[in-house]
């Protein structure tokens, strides 16, 4: 009850006109950004990082939480009128929801994707609110060793769910925890990979590395790729439900918050799989499932509740352990150590105030989402027409006066471009780029843990290993590396026997 | 045979357009060429014609029996599609739907019809939605 108290603090906190003010700007950007495909929650907060250097902690956070569930909810909007998913997390919603916006069902299928993601939102707010608090008081005894392990099990689940190539996976990870490396030992005080470089021993500006490889690299992919067949978009009036759709979504909103939230709160991140398995679960139960595939509104309210609520839970490992394990959380912990506040266990403790409010803010922010989201759908719509070389001026625009803003050095263009310029080279290689951020954000915090544990243990690598915790970690990580591998091969010969009998 | 080409767009000056081109092909036994540009630079371009608007137009041309053909077509200028379509297949008129717009209206949004009469080498046949 003493979390629940804190929380009704942290509402009273967040409930002033200004901060409302915030909150509706940040759900408003976030919508924005989530309606456009390719330009994503995390793009979105990245590029505003800057704008908020003048506003206190307290209210930029609240923008972005604001950002991030408006980013979740735009991208079912684009998913279900055009069939385009804004976000990997709406891919499962485009396949229902384009099915029954064909069939003239698109209000009903923006309507229950809105409401389920107000109601998985907030049960999953609510449990963040529970959890993160008992987690972070285990997370304070948790040592170097078990702590580093964490971060391990974390960039291999990431870099091994996500995707469809481990391989391109891990090349990114590697890539991110190289670009981790460039500046000052925070140790030794060594120049690594600086190339004699006074502004690059600065250690890299994580909000340049992320502007750059989202921002840019999006933009001059799409500037690549500028001139493509519009797509049919679907018309669509006021988002409303009758009584039997109502009927039809409520079980669904509630299992795919189930299924949703734990994904999230794990540290294995992404909404993908939590979708992807409230889908599967809907067309399991449905009592006629021949609906499933030509629009069934189970399949738009399951996947839309799931991936609100994992996006809910990421809260729990980035405010209990300073894990993020989405690209959004890493660049709102980026966000965070900016203010020089230390993210970690200890973050409930010391900086409370912050933490009840920006549980309360994403609250409100979720309410003011359904508020503003279920009447304006239509000129959501409209925004799918602005052409490509105003609306990319304007990001780029906001890129490099948000590199230079950042230390206002000339030599952070210089290194968004470069950045920008990797995140091309990515985008055409078919690299995941979260695995990247990940690794740019995680690399130094394992390594100072992965210090620390060697230190303690006297450069004995089995330090590493002195945590019972750790060692059950890392054996769960070697099982999501191989699981998937054995499993591939079990089929792979059995398709081999079928095919040799087919002969 | 020689050719008219019809600026097209799924709204009712595309439709003003196509109706008026189909008389001015009856009177001079001409063939029809309908053009649907887009710039293709946006998401969705709501004058770039959706399949089933395309099968529904060349439907009510079948019933005319006349010659026709319907193209899309991508490029940085609308109007300069169309008066490369007609450049290249040698049309002899060119009709096209035009909003009615106020100075600064034209100043601010541009001009496809503008485009296709000051830079078309046939003539062009303006007309408007009663």
């Amino acid at each position: 009850m003493e979390s629940l108290d804190l929380l009704l603090g942290g509402l009273g906190a967040a409930l002033t006109p200004e901060n409302l003010l915030y909150a509706a700007i940040g759900v408003i950007l976030g919508t924005f950004v989530g309606v456009l495909p390719g330009i994503g929650p995390a793009m979105a907060v990245a590029l505003l990082l800057p704008v908020t250097f003048g506003l206190n902690p307290t209210q930029s956070f609240i923008m972005f939480a604001g950002i991030y569930y408006g980013g979740m909810y735009g991208g079912s909007t684009t998913s279900i009128l055009l069939n385009t998913p804004g976000e990997s997390s709406s891919v499962m919603t485009a396949i229902e929801g384009n099915k029954m916006a064909k069939r003239g069902r698109a209000a009903q299928a923006l309507a229950t994707a809105a409401i389920g993601s107000f109601i998985a939102g907030t049960i999953g707010t609510l449990l963040v609110a529970f959890f993160a608090p008992t987690l972070a008081d285990i997370g304070v005894d948790i040592g170097a060793p078990s702590y580093f392990a964490i971060i391990v099990l974390s960039m291999v689940l990431v870099t091994s769910v996500l995707g469809s190539s481990k391989l391109r996976g891990f090349i990114s990870l590697f890539l991110g925890l190289t670009i981790g490396l460039v500046g000052l030992d925070l140790n030794t005080g060594q120049p690594r990979l600086d190339f004699d470089q006074p502004l690059l021993a600065d250690r890299l500006d994580i909000v340049v590395v992320a502007v750059g490889i989202f921002a840019l690299g999006e933009a001059l992919w799409v500037a690549a790729h500028l001139r493509r067949r519009p797509l049919e978009i679907i018309p669509v009036g006021q988002p409303w439900m009758g009584k039997e759709d109502w009927r039809r979504s409520w079980k669904p909103w509630l299992r795919g918050t189930a299924i949703g939230f734990p994904f999230g709160a794990v540290p294995a991140g992404g909404a993908e799989t939590p979708t992807f398995l409230s889908y599967i679960a809907e067309r399991r139960l449905a009592k006629d499932g021949s609906e499933f595939g030509e629009g069934a509104i189970e399949g738009v309210a399951g996947p839309e509740a799931a991936n609100n609520a994992s996006a809910a839970g990421t809260f729990v490992p980035l405010l209990a352990m300073g894990i993020p394990v989405t690209a959004t959380s890493a660049v709102m912990l980026a966000a965070l150590t900016s203010y020089g506040i230390q993210p970690g266990p200890q973050l409930m403790d010391t900086q409370s105030d912050l933490v009840w409010t920006l549980l309360a803010s994403l609250l409100i922010g979720n309410a003011l989402l359904l508020v503003l989201n279920l009447p304006l759908a239509p000129v959501w719509a409209k925004l799918l027409s602005i052409p490509r070389p105003q609306l990319y001026a304007g990001i780029l625009f906001f890129a490099s006066l948000g590199a230079y803003a950042a230390n206002l050095q000339a030599f952070d263009v210089f290194l968004l471009l470069v950045f920008g310029l990797l995140g091309l080279a990515m985008r055409r290689f078919g690299l995941p780029v979260l695995p990247l951020i990940l690794g740019v954000i995680l690399g130094p915090l394992g390594e100072t843990r992965f210090r620390e544990a060697l230190t303690i243990s006297g450069g004995e690598v089995s330090g590493l290993f002195d945590e019972t915790l750790a060692v059950i970690l890392y054996v769960i990580a070697l099982l999501a590396i191989l699981i998937p591998q054995v499993l591939g091969l079990i089929r792979r010969s059995r398709t081999n026997e079928k095919e040799l009998v087919s002969r | 045979m020689s050719t008219i080409v019809v600026a097209y767009s799924p709204d009712e000056y595309g439709q003003v357009a196509l109706a008026r081109a189909v008389e001015e092909a009856r009177l001079r036994d001409a063939g029809l060429l309908v053009v649907n540009g887009t710039r293709g630079d946006a998401l969705v371009d709501e004058h770039f014609a959706h399949a089933d608007q395309l099968a529904e137009i060349e439907q009510a041309l079948a019933t005319t029996g006349l010659p026709f053909e319907v193209r899309q077509t991508f490029g940085a200028d609308v109007g300069d599609q169309v008066i490369e379509a007609a450049a290249s297949s040698g049309a002899e008129l060119i009709v096209i739907g035009v909003r009615r717009r106020t100075p600064v209206g034209k100043l601010l949004m541009g001009s496809v019809s503008q485009r296709v009469i000051l830079g078309a080498e046939c003539a062009v046949l303006a007309v408007k939605p009663d």
